[in-house]
């Protein structure tokens, strides 16, 4: 059998410095337009006003993370996960979704959140410590923001066993890091996935880091050459390149709709800022490094295309720099607007239905606090 | 009334839960064409089909997990983990994500899944089969925790818990699988006990033993000698270990002033501990003497030629019953033969 989707570094590993360079992809960093055969044909319908949609989504996830780590530094936030550098990963593959389809994210999805239509609360609330997840799953199809790494990807494999039950043509993503990919559950959900051919779609964004731990303590071999083995085709692509991301997630969504099963797509990408804002990554990692990726920005490199296309120019800026700002602006009020919600509430929902026990030390805690107000 | 093995009062359950709602579902290993390791799902796959009857992939994370987004998507899933031992691997699911959704969406996400464990030893099993992690469980808010004792709770319990939009470990004690009892396969779930709350099979006026699972028998064998001596003790079996049914252990203690929490599991942090501790905050002014736990000890399963001397039998559990009567030599809980010293060492 031949799994003639994947395509691996040339030396087959990992830790090999040109192996993030052995990616499909269709945007060079400068923005010039190159040919792919796999990619090209998913995104040759994509008319200037989609493009532009891409790029809009791409700046204002970008803006929305540095408003997230602004309102952390103000101590209006008690952590926050940036994702600068990935965008063209999450918005591009976030954007080849349909509303039916339902997204199991990691807690640094902001620009997939951002395509699933959440509101500026929902990206500030649960880091603030307000709620664990402010989101209704069932308004934007998404499930709560995962911070045990890689559990989601059965989530996703469960769900879409599910939808395959229903007969429908949903799919479910998980997204995870390279990290996850060392996890059991990562392993586990592609031999649920592979066997049942459940319609998921793994998407994997390797941004080179764990925390501290380079991919090379991850993985010694390129991280999309693992799905072939267990029956599930994949492709490694520049998560850098808004094309390719959205091209390769149409493919895996295309298959998964056809009932061909589960796809797997490593998305090469880098993670510009710190791990958390708790995290200093001068202690791992050699700015070089960090400025090297700089070069293979990814909104800069479809801004470009777009301009040399004729498709932006400085009114289109101005104006997706203001549709940013105003987004800024909704998520900060909603940060700082925020209410905490009453201690009785903290004993809502630990049941569906009532729990004898829960019961009673809500009613012994709230008698305690009434001892204070008299 | 029928007279079925606990097995088949599962399985009965099983099927009556699959017949009546069409979006129950069973994942497990070898639950299908084998009908499990110890058949209890046995002919329900060639009646349902492999797509409500699924054989999984070897992997207890993956079934939970997979399990865990099924429900998402609106199933209600009824996984079976081959056995005690074998939980762990999926723990993290279960404590993590299967126990925390509907909390972490502020109840907008239900997990109405249920996870079937054989549990317990007693069978002369191989090591990592003879298990009693409950305590583990109870301890984790969000789960409930399910102790059957006999068919006809078996079968009422079960189909109770697959219709609870919560989640439901539910521990099967395997020691009693082929144990018959009556079960009434028409009773109406609507005029059933609920599951969280206990029974009492046996009273008396002496002393209260409280206990679950397959130490129900244990204690109403020992009630039965017990009669002998002219001690009347009444036996509560828990039924369900979260939430617990303090009221009725509570009535009893205050009836009784005297009590014995037994279970197989281990003493340390068990769910003895955290009923004497209850019992104590809620009865200490009608306790006549300290209560006492007879419990597996403090150790790994030993080796199934000495497991007998683990799982609390009729005798230990006499034994604290001597001493919560204050009857016998070494009785005095300060002087003579120190019972703590026999009851498994002094803390
Ligand atoms: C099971 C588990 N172990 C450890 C952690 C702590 N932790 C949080 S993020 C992280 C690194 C994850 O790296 P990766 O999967 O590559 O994702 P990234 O954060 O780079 O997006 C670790 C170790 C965790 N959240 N969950």
């Amino acid at each position: 059998m031949t799994y003639t989707q994947t395509r691996v570094s040339s030396t087959g590993r990992a830790d090999d410095h040109d192996a993030v360079d052995d990616v499909l992809r269709i945007l060079e960093p400068d923005g010039s337009r190159i040919a792919d055969d796999t990619l090209d044909p998913w995104v040759a319908d994509l008319s200037p006003h989609e493009l532009r949609a891409l790029h809009r989504d791409m700046v204002l996830t970008r803006r929305l993370d540095a408003e997230g780590v602004a309102l952390q530094r103000q101590g209006q936030l008690a952590l926050w996960a940036p994702c600068r550098g990935q965008e063209a990963t999450q918005v591009g593959t976030a954007h080849a979704l349909a509303p039916g389809d339902f997204v199991f994210p990691s807690y640094r999805e902001h620009g997939v959140l951002l395509g699933r239509g959440a509101k500026p609360a929902d990206y500030v609330l649960a880091w603030r410590g307000e709620e664990h997840s402010a989101y209704d799953h069932t308004t934007i199809n998404a499930a709560p923001p995962q911070i045990i790494i890689g559990a989601q990807s059965l989530h996703a494999t469960g769900w879409a066993m599910g939808a395959q039950r229903d007969g429908s043509t949903d799919v479910a993503v998980a997204y995870y890091g390279d990290g996850a990919t060392s996890q059991g559950d990562v392993n586990e959900a592609m031999v649920f996935a592979s066997s049942f051919r459940a319609p998921v779609v793994f998407v994997c964004s390797n941004n080179q880091w764990a925390i501290s731990e380079p991919v090379t303590v991850q993985a010694k071999y390129p991280i999309a050459g693992r799905a072939p083995g267990f029956g599930i085709p994949s492709l490694r692509i520049d998560g850098n390149d808004a094309l390719a991301c959205v091209a390769a997630m149409r493919w895996a969504l295309d298959r998964a709709r056809r009932g061909e099963g589960p796809s797997f797509i490593e998305a090469v990408t880098y993670r510009m800022g710190p791990h958390t804002t708790s995290d200093d990554p001068t202690r791992y990692r050699d700015s070089a490094e960090v400025d090297e990726w700089a070069q293979r920005d990814p909104i800069a490199r479809l801004e470009a295309y777009l301009r040399a296309e004729g498709m932006l120019d400085d009114s289109g800026m101005d104006q997706v720099a203001r549709a940013a700002d105003a987004l800024a602006a909704e998520v900060r009020a909603a940060c700082i607007e925020a209410t905490t919600r009453a201690p009785e509430t903290m004993f809502d929902h630990v049941y569906a239905e009532p729990h004898a026990a829960v019961e009673r030390q809500k009613a012994e805690y709230m008698d305690y606090l009434a001892g204070f107000e008299k | 009334m029928t007279a079925l093995t606990l097995g088949s009062a599962i399985n009965a359950g099983l099927s009556k839960a699959l017949e009546n709602d069409d979006k129950v579902l069973l994942m497990g290993e070898d639950i299908g064409k084998l009908g499990g390791v110890f058949r209890v799902t046995d002919g329900l796959q060639k009646r349902f089909g492999a797509q409500r009857v699924v054989d999984t992939p070897l992997a207890e994370a993956g079934i939970v997990g997979t399990a865990v987004g099924l429900a998402l998507r609106g199933y209600r899933p009824v996984v079976e983990i081959q056995f005690d031992g074998f939980v762990y691997p999926a723990f993290d699911q279960i404590v993590c994500q299967v126990a925390k959704l509907h909390y972490r969406s502020n109840g907008r996400i239900r997990m109405p899944l249920v996870i079937r464990i054989p549990w317990a030893g007693g069978v002369g099993a191989a090591e990592h089969h003879s298990e009693s992690p409950e305590a583990y469980f109870v301890h984790t808010a969000g789960l409930r925790v399910i102790a059957a004792s006999n068919p006809q709770d078996a079968y009422v319990m079960l189909q109770q818990a697959i219709a609870s939009d919560d989640p439901v470990i539910f521990f099967e004690p395997k020691r009693l699988y082929h144990s018959k009892g009556e079960v009434d396969l028409d009773a109406d779930l609507a005029d059933a006990p609920p599951m969280h709350l206990a029974r009492v099979p046996r009273e008396g006026t002496d002393a209260t033993i409280v206990t679950y699972g397959a130490q129900v028998r244990t204690a109403l064998d020992a009630a039965v000698a017990a009669e002998d001596d002219g001690i009347s003790l009444e036996v509560i079996d828990l039924r369900s270990l979260s939430p617990i049914d303090m009221n009725t252990v509570a009535a009893s203690v205050r009836k009784t002033g005297r009590v014995v929490v037994t279970h197989e599991a281990a003493r340390e942090a068990g769910v003895g501990a955290e009923l004497i501790a209850s019992i104590t905050e809620e009865c200490f002014h009608y306790l006549e003497t300290p209560p006492r736990r007879v419990t597996g000890h403090d150790i790994p399963y030993p080796p199934s030629k000495l497991e007998k001397h683990h799982v609390p039998d009729l005798d230990r559990i006499l034994h604290a019953v001597d001493l919560v009567l204050e009857r016998g030599a070494g009785s005095s809980p300060t002087g003579g033969a120190s019972a703590a010293t026999v009851e498994g060492g002094v803390r």
